[in-house]
C-alpha cells in the first residue's frame, strides 16, 4: 500500500492504494465518488471517463498510483452550484435514458467543448466514438452538444 | 410539442443516481460466481477447500447449500440457481465465493476446483430433435422446449391458386442485449426476517419468485426493490433474477449483507441472448400479386434453459406473415434445448427475426410478380377490419399501417430517391440504396399471460401527491410518463407529484415491465386511480358546497363545474376538505387488459387486444471495394396512440433504430462449440456514435379506445424494423439479397460486384417506381 494524494474535484484527497488498483476502483470504493461507472473494465465503453489534468481518460485503464499529484475531475465536479450548460442541454434534449453512460459521455463532451468550443457534427461524433450508449441512438446527445455550441455563439 | 421532462433527470446528469453497484452499507461483503470450463458435463465433485482458506473468504457455497428449490424458471423449472450434478452450458455457475472484498473473492474464486466428466455437447439446434440426440434435461425426456403452430385456410389450395411461388431460408444470430450496466444486486436479511433485495433487474416480482423459491420462503418474506437500472432491453429478467437469488442465498447463509456485481465477461458468458432462428418460408402470389399462402417452419435455439422461449416463439407465430393479409397459412415453430448459452426475452421478442425474413420476402415475391416494393405492400397490407393470420379482426382501433408507411415514404422522398439506386453497378465507385420495412405488433402480453396492473395515488394534506405503479423504471422514463398522466388527469402541476419507486411489498404483482406494456398498462391504472380520486373529491365538493355539477373539470390546480365553467375551489382546498370530512384522497387504480383468446391447436384467436403499426426507412451507401456500409439517413413512424412524453418517445425511436442497425450489420454473439468467443465490447460490437446517420422520428397519434390513456407502447416496435429496412436498402445498393443476419461483406472483404450483363434483370424495369400511386387499384381489390 502506498499513499497517493490527488486533487479531486478541487479538493485535496489522500488514500492508501495497492499498486494494481485502478483509478476507477479507488474513486468508487475508497474516495466515495460514484459517478464513474464500470461498463467493461477494458477501456471500450467510456462509462468510467474522468478528466485527468483536463484530459479525458478511461479510469479503468489507469492505476491510481500513477495519479500522484494530478488533478481529477469527475461528473460530481462538473456542476458547481448549478448545472453546466451541457448538463442543462442533456436534460432539455433527453440525451440519456438509463443514464449509466451519461457520466462518461458528459465528461467526454465537456472536454470536447473546453478544447474546441465550436465542433462540427463529425467532430462531435469522433469525440464520442469511444463512449457506448445502448439507449439513445446518440442523436439526442449530438443535439445537446450542438445546442450548447450555438448558445455560446449568442 | 409537449416537453422533454423526466423526474430522474437531475440525478442522472449529475452522477447522483444510485445504481445497484453504488450501494454501500456497513458489513457489506462481496460474492463472485465460479464457472466450470465445460459446456455439457457431469459435475462429480466441487472442492472448496483451497478457496475457503484464501484471505478474507467468508464462505464457498454450492447447490448443496440451497435451502429451497435449486431449479427455477418462469415457465419450466429447469434452471438451477447453482448447477448441482450437471453442467448444461458454459455460463452455468457451480459455486459462489463470498469474501470481505470483491478482489479477495475473485482471487479465491480461481481456487475452487471441480471434477467433471465431459458429455458430448449438443450445440446444433438442427440435431436437437434427432432420435439419438443426447438429452440436455433427461427428466424432460425430450430436447423440445415447445412448439406452436398456426393453421389458417388451406395451404395447398393457396398453392394451386398461386401464379408465383418463392422459397427461401433466412437465418438470424444470437445477440447480446449489451445493457451498459452489468448485473448487480445487494441482498440483506432484515431483523424482521425479511430478505431485502436491491438489484438491477427489470422485474421485481419475477425476481421475488426466484429468490423465494431459492430460499424456500413465502413471497411475503422477500422484498425486492428496483434501483435505477443501467439498461435492460428485456435482458434483465432471468439472469438478473438469478444474480439476486444468489446474493440472497449468500446473505441468508452468512447473515450479512452481500453484493454481487458482475464483470462484463461474466455477464456476456452467462446472460441469455436473443434467439437465433432458422426460418424456411414459402410464399405464393396470384397473378395480381395478392398473397395466396405462406408456409413457414421456424426453429429457435433456446440454449440450455427454457426461460421464456414458449412466449417468444408464440409471438413469432402470431406475426409470422408480417403486416399482411394471408388467407392460407401453415406455420410451425419449435424451440429446442442445446448446450449453448440460453435465450430469452430481448426487445422485439420474436418479431425481429420474422420481420427480417418477411420484409425481404415480400419484396422478392413482389418482384417476381412484376410489382415494386410499395405496390406489393399496399396490395397486401392489413387495413381497417382486416383479419389477421390468427383470425382476429382488426377493429376497435385505427389500423394505420398505410398512414405510417406513407408518412415515412414522403419524409424520406422515397419514390424520387429510389431512382438513384445502384443495384451493384460495376461502373460505380459507390453504391447507393434506399429501403424500408413495415410491421404490426401486438401490444402487451396478449394471450401469453394474465395482464393487469395497478397504481396507487395518495394525496397528502397539502395537495402534494405520492404516486406508484406496478411498472418498473428500466431507464425508459416510465415513472415520468406515469407522473405526466396523473398530472394531466388531476389537473395539477407535475412537480407536485413524487413518484415512489415501489417495492414488491408496497404494491400488488403487476406482472413484468416487458412487451412495451409500461405506458399502456401502468398508464391505464394511473388513469383509473385518477378517476377514483376525482369521484371522491366530487362527492366532498357536493357536500361542502351544496352544489351538484354533472361533471367536474380538473385544470391547472382548480376544479370547475364543467357545464358552467364556474370555478368551484382549488385542488388544495378540496384536499383539505377531504381530510376534514374523513375521506382519504387515496386511490388504488387497476387496469385489466381486455379479453384475448387463443386456441393452441389451431393457432387461432384474438392474440392481442390492440396493435401498433410502424414503418422505418433508411438510405445508405456501400463502398464495393472495402465492403464498408455508410448509413446516410433514417426515418421512422409509429402509431403510438397518444404521445404522453414526446421527447422521450422520440428517444425510443432513435434507440430502437440504432439497435436495429447493430442487428442488421454487425451484432452476433460468436461462440465455438458452445463456448463464447464474444466476451466484452472489443469483440462484440454495438453501434457507436460514428456509425449512425441523422434520424427522424414521426409520431403518429390515433388514440386507442381500449387504452384508458389512449397510449399504446413503443419500446419494441422501434426495434423490429431497421434490420430488414437496411437489408432492403443493401439489395438496392448491391443488387444482392442478404438472408443471413448479421449482413456481412463476403470473405474477400468486399461486396461482390454484379456482372454488368445481369443489370438488366428487372428490378422494376429501370429501377424506378410507377408514376401513379397504386391506391386506387388497391381499393378495387
Amino acid at each position: 500500500m502506498r499513499q497517493v494524494t490527488i486533487t479531486l474535484n478541487g479538493e485535496s484527497r489522500s488514500c492508501l492504494v495497492k499498486p494494481n488498483e485502478t483509478l476507477l476502483d479507488v474513486l468508487r470504493d475508497k474516495l466515495g465518488v460514484k459517478s464513474p461507472k464500470c461498463g467493461c473494465d477494458h477501456g471500450d465503453c467510456g462509462s468510467c471517463a474522468v478528466l485527468l489534468n483536463g484530459k479525458s481518460v478511461r479510469s479503468c485503464l489507469i492505476f491510481a498510483i500513477e495519479c500522484e499529484g494530478m488533478e481529477i475531475r469527475t461528473l460530481e465536479g462538473v456542476s458547481g452550484d448549478k448545472l453546466s450548460a451541457l448538463q442543462e442541454a442533456f436534460i432539455e434534449f433527453n440525451s440519456f435514458q438509463c443514464g449509466y453512460c451519461a457520466p462518461g459521455v458528459i465528461i467526454t463532451a465537456t472536454e470536447l467543448l473546453e478544447t474546441n468550443p465550436h465542433p462540427s457534427l463529425d467532430e462531435i461524433k469522433e469525440a464520442l466514438s469511444g463512449n457506448l450508449c445502448r439507449c439513445t441512438g446518440y442523436t439526442p446527445i449530438f443535439d445537446a452538444i450542438m445546442a450548447v455550441t450555438k448558445k455560446e455563439d449568442e | 410539442m409537449k416537453y422533454a421532462w423526466r423526474n430522474d433527470a437531475f440525478a442522472k446528469v449529475t452522477g447522483r443516481a444510485r445504481y445497484a453497484d453504488d450501494i454501500k452499507m456497513p458489513g457489506l461483503c462481496h460474492a463472485v460466481p465460479v464457472y466450470a470450463d465445460a459446456v455439457h458435463a457431469r459435475l462429480l465433485r466441487i472442492d472448496p477447500e483451497a478457496a475457503g482458506k484464501s484471505p478474507g473468504v467468508l464462505g464457498v457455497f454450492t447447490a448443496a447449500d440451497i435451502p429451497g428449490t435449486v431449479k427455477f424458471g418462469q415457465i419450466i423449472r429447469d434452471c438451477p440457481t447453482l448447477a448441482g450434478d450437471k453442467i448444461r452450458c458454459h455460463g452455468d455457475v457451480i459455486a459462489l465465493v463470498v469474501a470481505e472484498t470483491r478482489a479477495q473473492a475473485m482471487v479465491a474464486g480461481d481456487l475452487v476446483k471441480c471434477e467433471i466428466e465431459d458429455l458430448p455437447a449438443l450445440t446444433d439446434p438442427e440435431q436437437a430433435l434427432a432420435p439419438d440426440a443426447i438429452l440436455i434435461h433427461a427428466e424432460l425426456g425430450t430436447n423440445l422446449v415447445n412448439e406452436h403452430s398456426v393453421r389458417r385456410g388451406d395451404v395447398s389450395a393457396g398453392e394451386t391458386a398461386s401464379e408465383y411461388i418463392i422459397a427461401a431460408e433466412v437465418t438470424t444470430s444470437r445477440i447480446e442485449h449489451s445493457y451498459l450496466e452489468p448485473e448487480a444486486a445487494v441482498a440483506l436479511v432484515r431483523p424482521d426476517g425479511v430478505v431485502e433485495i436491491h438489484g438491477s433487474m427489470q422485474h421485481p416480482f419475477s425476481t421475488r419468485r426466484f429468490v423465494a423459491s431459492t430460499l424456500g420462503l413465502p413471497l411475503a418474506q422477500v422484498e425486492v426493490t428496483g434501483t435505477p437500472m443501467g439498461g435492460g432491453f428485456g435482458g434483465k429478467d432471468d439472469t438478473a433474477a438469478l444474480v439476486c437469488a444468489r446474493a440472497a442465498l449468500c446473505a441468508w447463509l452468512l447473515k450479512r449483507p452481500v453484493k454481487i456485481t458482475y464483470t462484463r465477461e461474466w455477464s456476456m458468458r452467462e446472460s441469455y441472448k436473443r434467439h437465433p432462428y432458422r426460418m424456411r418460408y414459402r410464399m405464393g402470389l396470384d397473378a395480381e400479386g395478392r398473397i395466396r399462402f405462406v408456409y413457414v417452419d421456424m426453429l429457435a435455439d433456446g440454449g440450455a434453459y427454457c426461460s421464456v422461449s414458449p412466449w417468444v416463439t408464440w409471438r413469432s407465430t402470431v406475426q409470422c406473415c408480417g403486416a399482411y393479409e394471408v388467407p392460407n397459412v401453415h406455420c410451425d415453430v419449435r424451440a429446442v434445448y442445446t448446450n449453448n448459452v440460453f435465450c430469452g426475452a430481448m426487445r422485439g421478442f420474436g418479431s425481429p427475426q420474422v420481420n427480417f425474413a418477411i420484409e425481404q420476402l415480400i419484396e422478392i415475391a413482389g418482384q417476381k410478380a412484376g410489382l415494386d416494393e410499395i405496390t406489393i405492400r399496399r396490395r397486401n397490407m392489413l387495413q381497417q377490419d382486416s383479419v389477421t393470420v390468427t383470425g382476429q379482426q382488426l377493429s376497435g382501433h385505427t389500423v394505420s399501417l398505410r398512414q405510417v408507411m406513407d408518412r415515412v415514404l414522403a419524409e424520406i422522398d422515397y419514390v424520387n430517391k429510389r431512382q438513384n439506386c445502384s443495384f451493384g453497378d460495376p461502373e460505380a465507385e459507390e453504391w447507393y440504396g434506399i429501403g424500408f420495412a413495415i410491421s404490426y405488433r401486438g401490444m402487451s402480453l396478449g394471450a401469453e399471460g394474465t395482464d393487469f396492473n395497478s397504481a396507487i395515488i395518495s394525496i397528502q394534506p397539502d395537495g402534494s401527491v405520492i404516486l406508484e405503479t406496478g411498472i418498473h423504471e428500466n431507464g425508459q422514463g416510465s415513472e415520468s410518463a406515469m407522473i405526466l398522466l396523473a398530472a394531466e388527469h388531476l389537473g395539477i402541476d407535475k412537480n407536485r407529484i413524487v413518484y415512489r419507486r415501489s417495492s414488491t411489498s408496497t404494491i400488488p404483482d403487476g406482472g413484468t415491465t416487458v412487451a412495451s406494456r409500461g405506458t399502456l398498462m401502468g398508464g391505464g391504472a394511473v388513469v383509473d386511480a385518477c378517476h377514483i380520486i376525482q369521484d371522491k373529491i366530487g362527492a366532498i365538493i357536493r357536500r361542502k358546497l351544496a352544489v351538484d355539477p354533472a361533471h367536474l373539470l380538473f385544470r391547472e390546480g382548480f376544479i370547475y363545474d364543467e357545464a358552467s365553467a364556474r370555478r368551484l375551489c382549488s385542488f388544495n382546498e378540496a384536499i383539505g376538505w377531504c381530510y376534514q370530512m374523513q375521506e382519504y384522497p387515496y386511490a388504488f387504480g387497476v387496469f385489466k387488459a381486455p379479453q384475448v383468446s387463443w386456441d393452441e391447436h389451431t393457432g387461432q384467436g384474438n392474440a392481442y387486444f390492440t396493435w401498433v403499426y410502424g414503418c422505418q426507412a433508411v438510405e445508405l451507401k456501400v463502398v464495393p471495394k472495402t465492403g464498408q456500409v455508410v448509413l446516410l439517413n433514417m426515418v421512422a413512424a409509429h402509431d403510438i396512440g397518444n404521445a404522453v412524453n414526446p421527447a422521450m418517445l422520440s428517444g425510443q425511436f432513435y434507440g430502437g433504430m440504432a439497435m436495429g442497425t447493430g442487428y442488421a450489420l454487425f451484432e452476433e454473439f460468436r461462440h465455438q462449440d458452445g463456448k463464447g468467443i464474444s466476451s466484452n465490447f472489443h469483440n462484440y460490437r454495438i453501434p457507436r456514435a460514428t456509425d449512425l446517420p441523422p434520424m427522424t422520428a414521426i409520431i403518429v397519434e390515433n388514440p386507442d379506445p381500449l387504452s384508458p390513456s389512449g397510449a399504446k407502447g413503443i419500446g419494441e416496435p422501434t426495434n423490429e424494423l431497421m434490420a430488414p429496412a437496411i437489408a432492403n436498402a443493401l439489395y438496392r445498393a448491391t443488387g444482392k439479397r442478404y438472408l443471413k443476419q448479421p449482413i456481412q461483406p463476403d470473405r474477400r472483404g468486399a461486396f461482390p460486384q454484379r456482372p454488368k450483363e445481369n443489370l438488366s434483370t428487372p428490378e422494376l424495369g429501370d429501377g424506378s417506381l410507377p408514376e401513379s400511386d397504386s391506391t386506387d387499384r388497391i381499393k378495387e381489390d
